[in-house]
């Protein structure tokens, strides 16, 4: 028998969750870092919560972009509203979790839906710029917001409570709770995708007139997309604030929501995986190259078209050319 | 609100303006008829001012590196052509915008490491550097005056090239279906570098022209890069008329916005609210404006034949 009969008889035998190891690999790790990092690991901490903040908002931002086939050039609005939304409430006495939680949604999604009933009349490159359009509108907005710093952004005293209780101020609680919400939206993702909302999604992307034509309204669910996304990136707007005590308009510019793409094209769209391989891959690796020299661009831009030219379908695609079953 | 200041800025809108046209006029090209989406031309425009620098400090005449710094943002351009973008135009958009967005970052850090991080300056050329009296009570600065007169220029140029040329008429073939231009036995290769190098170009000469006027710096070609994106797309990709317009259109309603927006704010609001809101109503005016022409025709104003 040769090698390749083996492996697909093997493969074919192999319980379902084999063929599903990057996410166990991944969130594994992600799992079993604090006790690795130990007492001192603080900057380690920070360093994955980002990760896996970002890993949050990238997997919304595939939501639409890899599975609808909406490429969103202004995902860091949401972000920014659901920090905001944290950051104004703390502001005001009122940011407990409860409370801002809940509020950093409704506001991202709320955007989403008012701002996706104008976007998705468009298509391509098009949508892509109106996003971008939207994006920057609430970017100056933040900026505009003289009472919450304007420009300069909001300082937050404290991390949000968590029913009158500062467990967020213990930093391997904050963590895990950040981790909980990566791993939560991670596996809402999965069933969105697997459901029959997903599948009409997805069969939109590859031919919106057919879909229309076997009696699906494409409009109505890319809109549904459109908010969930959204809010998915209120969700991840709501940690960021916490994380850094810091909110700012900063979080909405459009280089940011350009940085989310990149992590997600890097990673692999359309597989969520990739998202969150994406994010851990962005971040960790900028933050590696930074330490090594202040001129860390010449190094990372150059690997980015490395990462285009050779490695199609970004590094989901490289692991499973080499026969990872990613 | 006087008479003059609003001359005068209108002035400075139109200046603006026609710079944002020679910049968008090499993307849209670029856009409509390769389908490709360059981030790094603002990039282009960047490295075309810092040419100039470079070469003015080597010659020390403007016009010596004017051109030496044409020359150079040229084979710079074809060079990024041949050795990368070239193995991208059948890539999906996404995995252009990375690759491209990858050059940015390495080339803005380059020149951070060629030339420094501090700002560099370019003297206006000694015979331009006056200002002229218009009116009376109205002085303008002369550079001024010959950027958007270079600019005017090069907009009849290429309109006369596009309109009424053979290069131009497969051009704008091109724009409409580029696949049937190749099958009817046209090099689109070779057509592809020409529309590459010549919108490069322009973008290296917008960066040429503007460098008096601005600070010299890594970084300069990211913000003005969305500015030409929203020019090509309110006008409609691929259409040289339509940039040109949409230019102008954004020339004038971002720089006359963020001179009076606080004075109109005024008429209707309290002062001081008026001076937080003001500014970042100004900001926002061309991106209303383009949410609103994708709204009522979601292919720009002039989309080319055959498009969207």
């Amino acid at each position: 028998m040769s090698p390749t009969a083996l492996q697909t008889e093997a493969a074919a035998r192999a319980p379902a969750w084999r063929g599903r190891l990057l996410p166990f690999v991944l969130f594994g790790l992600l799992a079993v870092a604090p006790p690795l990092a130990g007492q001192g690991g603080g900057y380690v901490l920070t360093l994955l919560e980002q990760v896996m903040i970002f890993a949050i908002a990238a997997l919304g931002l595939d939501l639409i972009v890899g599975f609808g086939g909406l490429v969103s050039f202004g995902h860091a609005a949401f972000i920014g509203l659901g920090a905001y939304a944290a950051g104004i409430l703390a502001f005001h006495g009122l940011g407990d979790t409860a409370l801002a939680l809940p509020a950093a949604i409704l506001l991202s999604a709320s955007f989403a839906a008012a701002t996706g009933l104008i976007c998705l009349r468009t298509r391509g490159v098009y949508f892509i710029m109106i996003t971008l359009a939207f994006g920057q509108m609430a970017f100056f907005t933040a900026s505009s917001l003289a009472p919450y710093g304007g420009d300069d952004g909001l300082t937050l005293r404290m991390r949000s409570p968590v029913f009158g209780f500062d467990l967020f101020g213990n930093e391997r609680i904050f963590y895990y709770a950040t981790f909980v919400a990566a791993l939560g939206i991670y596996l809402f993702c999965r069933a969105a995708i697997a459901s029959r909302f997903g599948r009409v999604l997805r069969g939109a992307k590859e031919n919106p007139t057919r879909m229309t034509a076997l009696g699906y309204e494409v409009f109505r669910y890319q809109l549904a997309a459109y908010v969930i996304s959204g809010a998915i990136g209120g969700v991840a707007g709501f940690f960021i604030a916490n994380a850094t005590n810091f909110v700012s308009p900063a979080y909405m510019s459009w280089q940011r929501s350009g940085e989310l793409i990149v992590m997600l094209v890097l990673g692999g769209i359309g597989t969520l995986d990739g998202a969150v391989l994406g994010a851990a891959a962005y971040i960790l690796l900028s933050e590696y190259l930074s330490q090594l020299t202040e001129h860390w661009a010449m190094i990372f831009g150059p690997l980015l078209v490395a990462v285009v030219m050779f490695a199609r379908g970004g590094l989901i695609g490289a692991f499973r050319r080499i026969g990872w079953r990613a | 609100m006087s008479l003059l200041l609003l001359i005068v800025q209108t002035l400075n809108g139109l200046q603006f303006g026609v710079l944002l046209f020679l910049i968008a006029a090499g993307l849209t090209l670029v856009f409509g008829v390769m389908d490709f989406i360059n981030l790094a031309h603002g990039v282009q425009y960047m490295l075309g001012a810092y040419f100039a620098v470079m070469f003015y400090a080597l010659t020390g005449s403007f016009v010596l590196a004017l051109l030496l710094a044409l020359g150079a943002s040229l084979v710079f351009g074809l060079a990024l052509e041949f050795t990368i973008f070239r193995k991208l135009y059948e890539r999906d958009h996404l995995e252009q915008v990375i690759a491209t967005f990858g050059i940015i970052l390495f080339l803005n850090e380059g020149v951070k490491v060629a030339f420094g991080a501090s700002p560099l300056s370019l003297p206006v050329p000694e015979a331009l550097s006056g200002s002229v009296v218009l009116m009376p009570g109205l002085l303008y600065p002369v550079w001024r005056i010959v950027i958007i007169a270079a600019g005017l220029a090069v907009a009849a140029i290429l309109y006369v090239l596009v309109g009424w040329t053979r290069v131009g008429m497969l051009v704008r073939a091109g724009a409409s279906n580029a696949r049937m231009v190749s099958a009817l036995g046209v090099d689109i290769r070779r057509l592809f570098m020409l529309v590459f190098g010549f919108g490069t170009m322009l973008a290296g000469f917008a960066g040429i022209m503007i460098a008096p006027l601005l600070s010299v710096q890594p970084g300069m070609g990211d913000t003005v890069l969305i500015l030409a994106f929203v020019v090509i797309v309110i006008g409609g990709i691929g259409s040289i008329r339509g940039a040109f317009i949409a230019a102008l259109l954004i020339g004038l309603v971002d720089t006359l916005g963020r001179s009076f927006a606080v004075d109109i704010l005024r008429l209707v609001m309290a002062p001081s609210p008026a001076r937080t809101v003001g500014p970042a109503i100004a900001s926002m005016l061309i991106y209303l404006l383009m949410a609103l022409v994708l709204y009522v025709r979601p292919a720009g104003l002039f989309p080319a034949k055959g498009r969207g």
